[in-house]
Order: structure tokens, then C-alpha cells, then sequence
């Protein structure tokens, strides 16, 4: 039934393919050479001698990298496993950088079906105000980090680029750094974010299978794909200092949408150099939604094939092709998964998670539902003491505000 | 105490090895090994700085930039002089902001110019190392620019008021050793200034070679970082460092490039 009208509503939506209105359309040949790359990938081509020779390599092709994402490498994850732990070494040493994100509203315009915050989900909705976000702030800078991600869900109605300004602001005096994941926008409006605070930008493409994204994405101005696939280089154009890439795995073919997602950060460091590159590696997880009897359950949306192998060799991959990128471990993953890959290939771990609203402070009575379940609740300090205790350095500033 | 002025590569090389000081900033070391400290724990600096026998360290300034636990600075010993870098910058305005951050944390008036505008290899903006020495030297740092070893560039870099010219020896944390060798021993040739080599360097055997070529002191931190024992590793850093120093003190042999020596001499045919 669900399904019948989820057809539907596409049939009537408008192509994913067109920009909206205010869109800013900038000229970059990325997208045609990331997606048609993605589409001639075949990544049952390549054999183990191909897995071998790109660990040999020096400097790693696309080819090579290609190769490390087939499935010909996992039966060599042993070997593939030392390499990165080899290569994040060269590059940072036993560092480790720790942050936490803040959630500041969860209203959502978007229709996106795996996700917790889209707009037909009737979860309980909230944002903070200003006084509401400097106790959060407060709280969160008490228990020691220095370094804020701040997330919203979708809405430009709700979350305007002005009010996302005023949470860089107040992230700028409670923290030395401070990072953005939220709804794509305009050159112009990322400039104005960078002057308030923000210095990096994440966006997820989730997919980058046009196809399935349009499928995925039933409404709201997330549903533009070249849009969103564009925020990187908007974000840059905006003088922001690094940006982030992801596909969440799963959504479609996972190879095909982790090796679109090396080539996409791989092209925006050939045309930007300056810019630091950085990647996350989220899978689909569980949410919250309500039934129409108005019960709490949680779905799962499946994700395609890819268990904790597949996603420890997409990591290595993304670590061998670009040695010097950031990559951040998400708390979709469970502690000891985690605490294994920081300093394997992920540079950097979130910790005192929560991804609903309000929820850092006491003091911040009313609080909104989460965005995804997560799986590793350890605090601050406990995630400190389990990074010391595989030597490993937990940092919680590399940053310094020019 | 004679005032040795060791940096003056045509002076009758010291006989005595303690009289061997190396002048930077008006200060005075003993070791030339200069260690990095950003990426092995901080637990460790105490003992590799021993085994180094360091008495300088480099830091990032944007790791100083930290009020919380762990900050790095707590981890220096007393009495080793700060090295503080400006890694992060990406030309020389940022360069001169994070610089001045620098003294304002009270890490003192040393300052080794890092501007990159390259997150894939880490290569430093020469231009924009110039620009940055000038205005850093004119505001009384002592300005220590790491660059890509040009020798025109390190002329500008002389003459804008650099105390130290540090030329890399192969991409930052690579451990791949002299890549750009010949370029280092006609900066150590040509320029009247001290040339510390940074960057790049992945065993002592390495380290050891720049220092016979005339290097004046090396720098390392990755090779150190990534070894199974970072304490003896500083350790073997020192006394390569210290061998190498030692060879270009007592003048190196000459090596034959190839061949044997020609019984009558080729010149035997002259008159007077």
C-alpha cells in the first residue's frame, strides 16, 4: 500500500535532475566525471593481483583504487588493514581528533524515506533557541572538546541561513572550531556561515546513483540531486576551509557509491588544493517513526551487503587512495568497532553523541526526537580513556581561527 | 669560551668538538637534531626529547591553541626551546595572525614559517614564505622558514631577514630521505646562513648524510613518530646526527667516482 503511493508521488514530482528556484548553478565538469565514472565502475573486473599491485603502489591510481574497493580485496583485508594503519600513521602519526555534534533543530522539509527527521515522520519536533543553544554549548564545552559539528535537519523555513549563523557565533566563543552539516546552500550564504564561525562543510550525497537518489527522495529541495552533489564546491567558493564527503552505504550499490565518493573528493582536490579533504563513512541504521496508531517502532531500512568488513575495507580504501584525508568514525558503529579503526584509517571520533535536540543540558527542559539510533553512548572521557589505552593520542583542537 | 662561528662553511673546520656551537636567534645549542612533537603521544616527549638529547622542539601552533586535557605544551620539558610552526596557513597574512597567536601564548620569539596552499603533499608556498619572513623578521622574530630547497628563493628569504633557511628533503612525512639533494648542498654551498633540513627524512642513515653534506642541523618527527620505540629511535637520530656532524668537522676523505688512479699522471708531459 505504502509502497503504491510512494510510486506515485514520484510519478508527480517534479525531475530530481532540475534545480529549483534560487538554485546557484555553477560550471564544474566533476559531476559528469564522478557519475559517469561510477556508472563504467565494475568492480567484479578486478582480481587479487590487481588488490596486490595497489597495495605495492606508491601513489595510488583510480585504478588502484577501484581495485581496493572490489570484492577481490576482502579476502586480503589482513594485508589492506596494515597498509592504511601504515599510511594514517605517516600522516598523523598516533593522533586522534575527537568532536562531538550538536543538533540544534530537527524540522525537516524533505521527504527522504530511510531517514528519522522527514517531514512525514511524526516525531517530536523542536529547535533550540539562542538562550537554549548557548546552555548546550556550555555543556558540551564543559566536558572538554573544543572542536562542534552543528546539525539541523532540513528546513530552510525553520532553520534559515540566519539563524544558522547565530549557532556558529555562539559555537565560536565556546569552541576553537566549528563545523556545518546542514541543508546545501548557496556561495553567497556559505560566505556568510564562514564569517560567523563555521570553517567546514559536510554534505552526504547519500547516493550517488541519480536513479535511486530521485526513488529515495520524494520531496522538498533536498530531491535536487546536482544541487546537493554541488555543495562541496560552493561551499570552497564560499572561502569554507575543508568539506566532507559521504555516501550512506547502502542506499544503493555501496561499492559503486564509496568509489563515486573518493573520485568526487579526489576531483575537488585537484581543482581546489588548499582544501582539506575529509570523509565519512556512515551506514544505514535503524530509526523511530510512529505508527498510524500512534506507536513508537523502529524501522529498519535495509542496507545492501554491507556488513563490518565491507565497511572497514571501504575505510582502508578511502585511506589508501588519499593518505593525508580526514575520516571520521560515526557512532552508527559499535564501541569496539570503532575504538579498532582510529588510527587503522579513521583520523577522527565523535563522542558524548546524541542526535535528537536539547539533550547535552539539563537544563534545556523540552527536547526533540533523534535523527537514527546509535550504538556507541560512551561519554567524553570514556572514549578519551579508550584512545589512550590503545596508545593512541586523543587531540582536541588542530585548528587555529586565521 | 671562543666565539665560534661554525656557519662559515671556508673556516678551518673545529678541531674540538666542543666548541661546536650551533647559533640560532641569538642563542646558543649543542644539539643540532630538532625534534618534531605532533605526532607520537604526549606521554613520550619527555623521554625522546632525553634520548634525542634535543634542546629544541617544534609544535603547531594550532595544537597550542588548547585550553583542554592533553594540551601539548604541558608535555615540554623546561629548558628545551619551542619551535612553534604556523602549519595551517595558507599564505603569509595567516602566517603573520598565527605567528603573533604564537607569542601571545608565550611560546616565545621563534618562529618556523610552514604557509601551504597544497593539502595533498604538504609543499610550502615559497612566495608566500618570503612575504611572510620579511614581516615577521621586521616585527623581531627569529623567522625560520621551511621551504622547497631554490636557491634564488632562499637568497630572498637571506636577504628579507631569516635567521635559518630550512629546506625539505622530500614531502612531509613521506620518510623517503634526500629527494632533493643536490638543491640542499647548493643552498649549503651559497647561502651564509644555517641550513636545517626538514622534512622528509626517514632514517638516521639520512640524517647522518645532511649533516656530512654541511647541513647545519636536521629536523625530524614522522620517521621518530612511526618507528616501534620512539625513545631509541630519538637516540639513534642524536648519534647519527652527531657522526655526521663530526665527518664534515674533520673533513670528509675524497671518494673516488670511479675508476683507479692513473699510474703516470696525465699532466706528466709538462716542462717546469
Amino acid at each position: 500500500m505504502e509502497q503504491i503511493q510512494k510510486e506515485q508521488l514520484q510519478k508527480e514530482l517534479p525531475s530530481h535532475m532540475e534545480y529549483m528556484e534560487g538554485m546557484e548553478q555553477i560550471q564544474s565538469d566533476i559531476f559528469d566525471k564522478v557519475i559517469s565514472a561510477r556508472e563504467d565502475y565494475q568492480a567484479e573486473r578486478y582480481t587479487q593481483q590487481d588488490v596486490r599491485n595497489a597495495l605495492l603502489a606508491e601513489n595510488r591510481s583510480i585504478e588502484d583504487f577501484a581495485a581496493l574497493l572490489s570484492p577481490a580485496a576482502e579476502p586480503l583485508m589482513e594485508e589492506v588493514a596494515k597498509k592504511a594503519k601504515m599510511e594514517t600513521a605517516k600522516q598523523f602519526g598516533s593522533s586522534v581528533f575527537m568532536f562531538t555534534p550538536i543538533y540544534i533543530s530537527n524540522y525537516c522539509e524533505n521527504y527522504c524515506i530511510y531517514c528519522g527527521f522527514h517531514c512525514h515522520n511524526r516525531i517530536h519536533r523542536m529547535k533550540l533557541d539562542r538562550e537554549e543553544m548557548e546552555k548546550e554549548m556550555a555543556a558540551i564545552a564543559r566536558t572538554g572538546l573544543e572542536e562542534i559539528l552543528i546539525l539541523t535537519g532540513e528546513s530552510r523555513a525553520q532553520s534559515d541561513v540566519e539563524y544558522i549563523g547565530e549557532a556558529c557565533k555562539i559555537a565560536r566563543r565556546h569552541f576553537r572550531m566549528v563545523g556545518l552539516e546542514v541543508y546545501p546552500m548557496n556561495s553567497d550564504e556559505y560566505k556568510y556561515l564562514q564569517e560567523c564561525g563555521a570553517d567546514y562543510v559536510t554534505v552526504f550525497q547519500e547516493t550517488y546513483d541519480a536513479r535511486r537518489y530521485g526513488e529515495l527522495h520524494l520531496g522538498g529541495h533536498k530531491r535536487v540531486f546536482p544541487y546537493r552533489f554541488h555543495a562541496q564546491e560552493r561551499a570552497l567558493k564560499g572561502g569554507m576551509r575543508g568539506v566532507a564527503f559521504a555516501a550512506l552505504l547502502g542506499l544503493s550499490d555501496f561499492r559503486k557509491d564509496a568509489f563515486a565518493t573518493g573520485l568526487h573528493a579526489y576531483y575537488i582536490q585537484r581543482k581546489y588544493p588548499y582544501a582539506e579533504i575529509s570523509f565519512s563513512c556512515p551506514r544505514l541504521r535503524p530509526i523511530t517513526t510512529l505508527s498510524g496508531e500512534g506507536e513508537e517502532q523502529i524501522v529498519s531500512v535495509e542496507g545492501k551487503g554491507v556488513g563490518e568488513r565491507q565497511l572497514l575495507q571501504i575505510m582502508c580504501a578511502y585511506r589508501l587512495f588519499m593518505p593525508f584525508a580526514g575520516m571520521t568514525i560515526s557512532t552508527r558503529e559499535r564501541a569496539e568497532f570503532r575504538d579498532h579503526v582510529v588510527g587503522m584509517a579513521a583520523t577522527k571520533i565523535s563522542a558524548g553523541v546524541s542526535t535528537g535536540i536539547g539533550r547535552h543540558s539539563e537544563e534545556v527542559e523540552e527536547q526533540g526526537d533523534n535523527q537514527f539510533e546509535i550504538a556507541d553512548g560512551r561519554d567524553v572521557a570514556e572514549v578519551f580513556a579508550a584512545l589512550k589505552e590503545r596508545g593512541l593520542q586523543p587531540v582536541m583542537n588542530d585548528y587555529v581561527y586565521v | 669560551m671562543m666565539e665560534g662561528n661554525n656557519r662559515n662553511k671556508n673556516q678551518t673546520k673545529a678541531d674540538n668538538r666542543k666548541e661546536d656551537l650551533f647559533l640560532l636567534g641569538g642563542k646558543e645549542f649543542r644539539s643540532r637534531f630538532i625534534l618534531g612533537s605532533g605526532k607520537y603521544n604526549v606521554e613520550l616527549i619527555r623521554a625522546a626529547v632525553e634520548q634525542a638529547g634535543a634542546e629544541m622542539i617544534t609544535l603547531a601552533v594550532r595544537r597550542a591553541n588548547s585550553s583542554g586535557e592533553g594540551n601539548i605544551v604541558d608535555f615540554i620539558p623546561e629548558g628545551v626551546t619551542l619551535l612553534p610552526n604556523t602549519s595551517g596557513a595558507r599564505n603569509a597574512e595567516e602566517a603573520v595572525r598565527i605567528a603573533r597567536l604564537s607569542r601571545e601564548l608565550g611560546c616565545g620569539n621563534f618562529i618556523k614559517v610552514e604557509i601551504m596552499r597544497d593539502s595533498k603533499y604538504l609543499l610550502p608556498d615559497n612566495q608566500e614564505t618570503v612575504r611572510a619572513t620579511e614581516q615577521l623578521a621586521r616585527e623581531g622574530f627569529t623567522v625560520l622558514p621551511y621551504m622547497y630547497p631554490d636557491l634564488n628563493i632562499a637568497r630572498d628569504l637571506a636577504d628579507a631577514g631569516a635567521a635559518a633557511v630550512m629546506p625539505l628533503a622530500a614531502p612531509i612525512g613521506s620518510n623517503k630521505g634526500l629527494a632533493t639533494r643536490e638543491f640542499i648542498q647548493i643552498l649549503v654551498d651559497e647561502i651564509d646562513l644555517p641550513i636545517i633540513v626538514d622534512a622528509g627524512i626517514g632514517r638516521p642513515s639520512q640524517a647522518c648524510e645532511v649533516m656530512e653534506m654541511g647541513a647545519a642541523a636536521v629536523m625530524a618527527n614522522t620517521a621518530i613518530a612511526t618507528a616501534g620505540n620512539i625513545p631509541l629511535m630519538a637516540s639513534a637520530f642524536r648519534q647519527a646526527i652527531e657522526a655526521g656532524r663530526e665527518a664534515y668537522l674533520s673533513g670528509l676523505g675524497r671518494v673516488r667516482e670511479s675508476g683507479g688512479e692513473a699510474s703516470s699522471p696525465m699532466t706528466g708531459f709538462l716542462r717546469d
